[in-house]
């Protein structure tokens, strides 16, 4: 049996949800979620380790499926055995240097389309993951909450990985792979200029 | 059944929530959206730099494949290497000439519908770039986020170059060809304004 909810009340339960809202602080590093969380967003607000994530699984997807298979393990996996080894150092360091340098290259390879193998492939993902954990992992310190925000940054490295990686294996047409390519220009080319401008800061 | 919310209802509903409304705060982090944003407003807030720009689109449109993607990907390379050389301090003599020849020398090449080979248009539109870049490198507020502020900067381009091609996809009818005609004069003509003023 079906029931018909009045208007009246659908507007009395929504004015309701209105005044009862509470804010959103979405994204925010502040918001005390836990720190499984915290990892979560410290990945997803952090263009220098984002950005070569995405490139990792474009430049996967071009190559195709089993590259991406391999991608959305390697990547994820190597950086939260990254995250872990550099937790016990307490330095931390995130030099703009070497995010430039990804940005470069990894642009650079998704623009070309290189035909690498799954070997190279698969060492590539696991390199870019390794050195962003690894940095990732110094300014964490170690303690027991350091390591449930590793997991919640790997888990959010691979939902980023799968989600791109499978969206480009998907692209058949001419123009969508261009774009791809596009996207890896301009990776490419914030690289460029974030290497001038971290050789002009030091 | 379908039923419809009575509009004073809905109205009420609607005031209540949008004066109610508390701060999303979605992914601000403190200073970085202002190095996005100020990137990407540069090139858009340039009237030079935005002609030229479309312009590359527009050009790319009209050779077609390859020229529609490689001139739209060599620009922003170029361009970037020549924000490394504003970054550094190293002059470029006649960056504003060479910003107000871009306009003119793409906008006559979409005016007069030129064919040269792949490898010139890159070349020409590279050259171009050049300036372009290095006044933005030149022109960085202080205090910016570099990352953010890079990315705001080539995205725009690209969009830039993007809405050069939207418009360039009307090369395919007749009217079409001659809106492009026109285009690529008045970007010309712009470019000609600039560089009058450059020299003013």
């Amino acid at each position: 049996m079906s029931t018909v909810v009045s208007a009246r009340a659908r507007a009395v339960v929504a004015l309701g949800v209105s005044l009862a809202c509470r804010p959103a602080d979405a994204h925010l590093n502040a918001t005390g979620m836990g720190p499984i969380y915290d990892g979560l967003m410290h990945f997803l607000t952090s263009p220098e380790d984002l950005v070569p994530a995405l490139a990792v699984a474009l430049l996967a997807g071009l190559r195709g499926a089993a590259y991406g298979r391999r991608a959305i393990f390697t990547l994820p996996g190597a950086w939260l055995l990254g995250i872990l080894c550099g937790l016990s150092v307490a330095a931390a360091n995130t030099a703009m240097l070497g995010a430039g340098i990804w940005f470069l290259v990894l642009g650079g390879l998704v623009l070309t389309d290189a035909k690498l193998s799954l070997g190279a492939m698969t060492a590539l993902a696991a390199l870019v993951g390794l050195v962003h954990g690894y940095f990732n992992g110094t300014g964490m310190g170690l303690s027991a909450q350091s390591v449930v925000a590793a997991l919640g940054l790997s888990a959010a490295v691979f939902v980023l990985v799968v989600l791109a990686a499978a969206l480009v294996v998907t692209l058949r047409a001419y123009w969508a792979r261009i774009a791809v390519r596009v996207a890896g220009s301009w990776i490419a080319a914030s690289g460029l200029l974030m290497l001038g401008w971290s050789v002009r800061a030091s | 059944m379908k039923t419809r919310l009575p509009r004073p209802s809905a109205l009420a509903v609607a005031l209540m929530a949008t004066l109610w409304a508390q701060t999303a705060g979605a992914h601000l982090l403190k200073g970085e959206a202002s190095g996005f944003l100020t990137g990407f407003l540069h090139p858009i807030f340039g009237m030079d730099h935005v002609l030229a720009m479309v312009a590359v689109g527009l050009w790319g449109a009209q050779l077609g494949a390859p020229a529609i993607w490689v001139l739209p990907v060599a620009f922003p390379l170029v361009m970037a290497t020549g924000g490394v050389l504003g970054f550094l301090g190293v002059p470029i003599p006649g960056v504003e000439y060479g910003i107000a020849a871009s306009a003119i020398m793409l906008g006559a090449a979409v005016a007069f519908e030129l064919r040269p080979p792949i490898v010139v248009a890159g070349l020409l539109v590279g050259f171009f770039a050049v300036f372009h870049g290095h006044a933005h490198g030149t022109e960085l507020p202080p205090g910016q986020s570099a990352l953010l502020y890079s990315m705001g900067f080539v995205i725009a381009t690209g969009c830039l170059h993007a809405l050069g091609i939207g418009i360039g996809t009307v090369h395919r009818w007749s009217w079409g060809q001659k809106l492009l005609l026109a285009s690529g004069t008045l970007v010309a003509a712009g470019g000609v304004f600039f560089l009058w003023k450059a020299v003013a």
